[in-house]
């Protein structure tokens, strides 16, 4: 039976804490599919903690770091279908690893490279969109134009708490219910944008109130819980493909790493709480929930954590073995003719 | 105004992925008609009334884009597509680049411009060189009523984002013959809208007008190029009338600063100095926000201040 722990006011919760939160699950899930989502949160793990490392080498240029962000990437992630777009932000800059994009095309794009510049068609991955907000538009777009086609397939949106804030936020959101688009608008509230928190963002209790506004239903899920993400994604989904339009969903969560690796947060983060939350971080938490169940030991852990690193390593080098780019792509993509 | 509407129509026909949207295209048929009977003859999901957001529009045009359509967006006053540069600059003109190649933007932005209609504040603005300034995106101004039908069908057929400038002054012109059914002006081409053989008056959109009546009342003989496009622009065309006539007067409505006009200047410049036996002159808006209405005619450029021009030059 499925059971979703309501915990901290609003929030939607399926992992316990071993001890007085009990565990719940969630309807639908294989023991396959759970491997499934900690495989995902390790890959995205991984490429993480490498890529700062890359960039403290100098084989990377300015990364954003999405450290802790992984729950909400792979549980939204697993709600779709190969024929559902995602819409990234730089924060979601790896979620196309997800769909089989290698590592070297996304460590392509932050070394600079132009092998880094995907075709959206081939992963149904839109390029990683650099300024907040603007891509929310993009994905409502698409999904009301495969909907006017009478096609299959929906889009996912993602952005940060401070796009809220954004005009592109609020027409897309506006367009998208006016519209009915099978569109899912998924922000990940970390609580911070650079230095500021979201209490400087917004006088709104919540950021998933704000779909009330639009005539949307807005949830409001523990970002840090990959089973609650996924179980709040995969109803989004499901009014989008039934024609009821989109939903917001707003993941909390805790920023407990650096905005990009030019960021130094000591000047205005509360190092006590980073450091508390750090101790609760998703991957860890799923991991623990995981044993508990019995599905995962030292053995898989060591193997799926392997298999992610050597990834890793034969991307960085696959990207660092590109030709260096032709100059004369400075001018030959800006026009078709 | 019956020849963008006959544009919009022929290529809706031809091409079932084309769709109009925009603020009051549907229902009412746009504020100056443009779409008037596209709802009727091709239902709400392709003739499409928008929320109130130009930003909205042209974002939402992008995903649609990557759903297979190709959008005709509709901003309903040039000032009102101020909003809209945010999706222009940051995508419209940077996502095929972005793919390198891969993708397809075939987006379509029309919006009525320019002054002489005595309307409220922003309603009047000559935004040209915001869209020129911007990579990815191509510009086109028409100056008669089968540019205006041809050069839109051309717009919705290219694979890349055009922006059409349709003159206010031109949706309350004499009617004139548009050619029927498909009809197109490509990209890139200039009119010789006159000629005349001792200075080459250079003007676009409800300029062209201006620059004729000019050169009628000039006792020289003047040519009168229409660019028509003004990215890409038709270098050939305005290089050989200035080598012809080795004279060049600008007319440009929009405000004189790095105006579009400067650009043709520099051009000019650079690839026309032994051709001129003058300097190159520009007649322009002022450096100062279009003014209210019932002082219009001071600001906008005048077939007198083209003479005057254009007289200083024959006698340097």
């Amino acid at each position: 039976m499925a059971q979703v722990v309501p915990a901290e006011g609003d929030m939607r919760r399926v992992i316990g804490d071993g001890e007085a939160q009990p565990d719940g699950e969630v309807e639908g899930l294989t023991d396959q599919d759970l491997l499934e989502l900690y495989r995902a949160m390790v890959l995205l793990r991984t490429y993480d903690e490498r890529s700062v490392v890359y960039h403290r080498q100098g084989r990377i240029g300015t990364y954003a770091i999405f450290w802790g962000h992984e729950a909400m990437q792979a549980g939204s992630f697993h709600a779709l279908d190969r024929e559902d777009w995602i819409f990234p932000s730089y924060r979601e800059s790896a979620i196309g690893l997800l769909r089989g994009m290698p590592p070297e095309t996304v460590l392509a794009w932050w070394r600079g490279h132009p092998a880094g510049w995907w075709d959206p068609r081939e992963y149904g991955v839109a390029s990683i969109a650099v300024p907040i907000a603007t891509h929310v538009p993009h994905a409502v777009g698409f999904a009301w134009g495969k909907k006017l086609r009478g096609e299959n397939g929906c889009a996912i949106a993602y952005f940060g708490d401070g796009a809220t804030s954004e005009g592109a936020f609020h027409e897309g959101a506006n367009f998208a219910a006016v519209m009915r688009a099978p569109v899912v608008l998924f922000c990940n509230n970390n609580g911070w944008a650079i230095s500021t928190p979201v209490s400087a963002q917004t006088r709104a209790a919540t950021l998933a109130g704000k779909a009330a506004g639009y005539g949307m239903p807005g949830v409001r899920v523990d970002g840090g819980d990959v089973l609650a993400v996924f179980e709040a994604t995969r109803a989004a989904v499901a009014r989008a493909r039934a024609g009821e339009g989109p939903t917001l969903i707003e993941a909390v969560t805790y920023r407990c790493a650096p905005h990009a690796t030019a960021d130094d947060p000591s000047a205005y983060i509360d190092a006590e709480r980073v450091e508390a939350e750090r101790a609760n971080e998703c991957l860890g938490r799923y991991e623990r929930y995981l044993r508990r169940l019995g599905l995962l030991g030292d053995d898989l852990v060591e193997s799926i954590g392997g298999e992610a690193k050597e990834a890793m390593r034969a991307g960085i080098a696959a990207a660092e073995a590109l030709p260096e780019p032709d100059p004369d792509l400075v001018t030959r993509n800006a026009y078709a003719e | 105004m019956e020849a963008v509407n006959d544009a919009l129509l022929v290529e809706m026909e031809r091409d079932d992925n084309v769709m109009v949207m925009g603020e009051d295209v549907g229902r009412a048929g746009g504020v100056f008609r443009a779409t008037a009977g596209l709802l009727d003859r091709f239902g709400p999901d392709r003739c499409v009334d928008t929320p109130l957001a130009e930003a909205g529009i042209l974002g939402t045009a992008v995903g649609l884009a990557m759903a297979g359509w190709r959008p005709v967006c509709e901003m309903q006053y040039e000032s009102f597509s101020y909003p809209c540069l945010d999706q222009l600059i940051c995508h419209v003109g940077r996502y095929r680049w972005r793919t390198n190649g891969k993708m397809e933007f075939p987006i379509t932005i029309r919006m009525p411009t320019g002054g002489g209609v005595k309307a409220p504040e922003l309603h009047e603005d000559s935004p040209e060189t915001y869209y020129v300034h911007t990579p990815g995106i191509k510009v086109a101004i028409p100056s008669t009523p089968a540019d205006a039908k041809g050069l839109l069908a051309a717009a919705i057929r290219s694979p890349d984002p055009v922006v059409i400038m349709e003159p206010k002054v031109l949706y309350r012109s004499p009617r004139e013959e548009v050619p029927d059914g498909e009809h197109l002006v490509p990209l890139g081409q200039a009119r010789i809208a006159r000629e005349g053989d001792d200075v080459t008056l250079i003007a676009y959109g409800g300029m062209v007008a201006v620059a004729e009546q000019a050169a009628d009342e000039l006792e020289a003989s003047a040519e009168v190029v229409d660019v028509r496009t003004l990215k890409p622009l038709d270098e050939e065309t305005l290089l050989a009338s200035v080598a012809k006539t080795g004279r060049a007067v600008i007319v440009q409505e929009a405000p004189r600063v790095a105006g579009f006009g400067a650009e043709i200047a520099a051009l000019l410049a650079e690839k026309a100095i032994l051709d001129l036996r003058g300097p190159v002159l520009r007649v322009t808006g002022y450096d100062a926000p279009f003014p209210f209405w019932s002082i219009e005619d001071e600001h906008i450029p005048s077939a007198a201040r083209v003479v005057e021009a254009a007289e200083k030059l024959l006698s340097f």
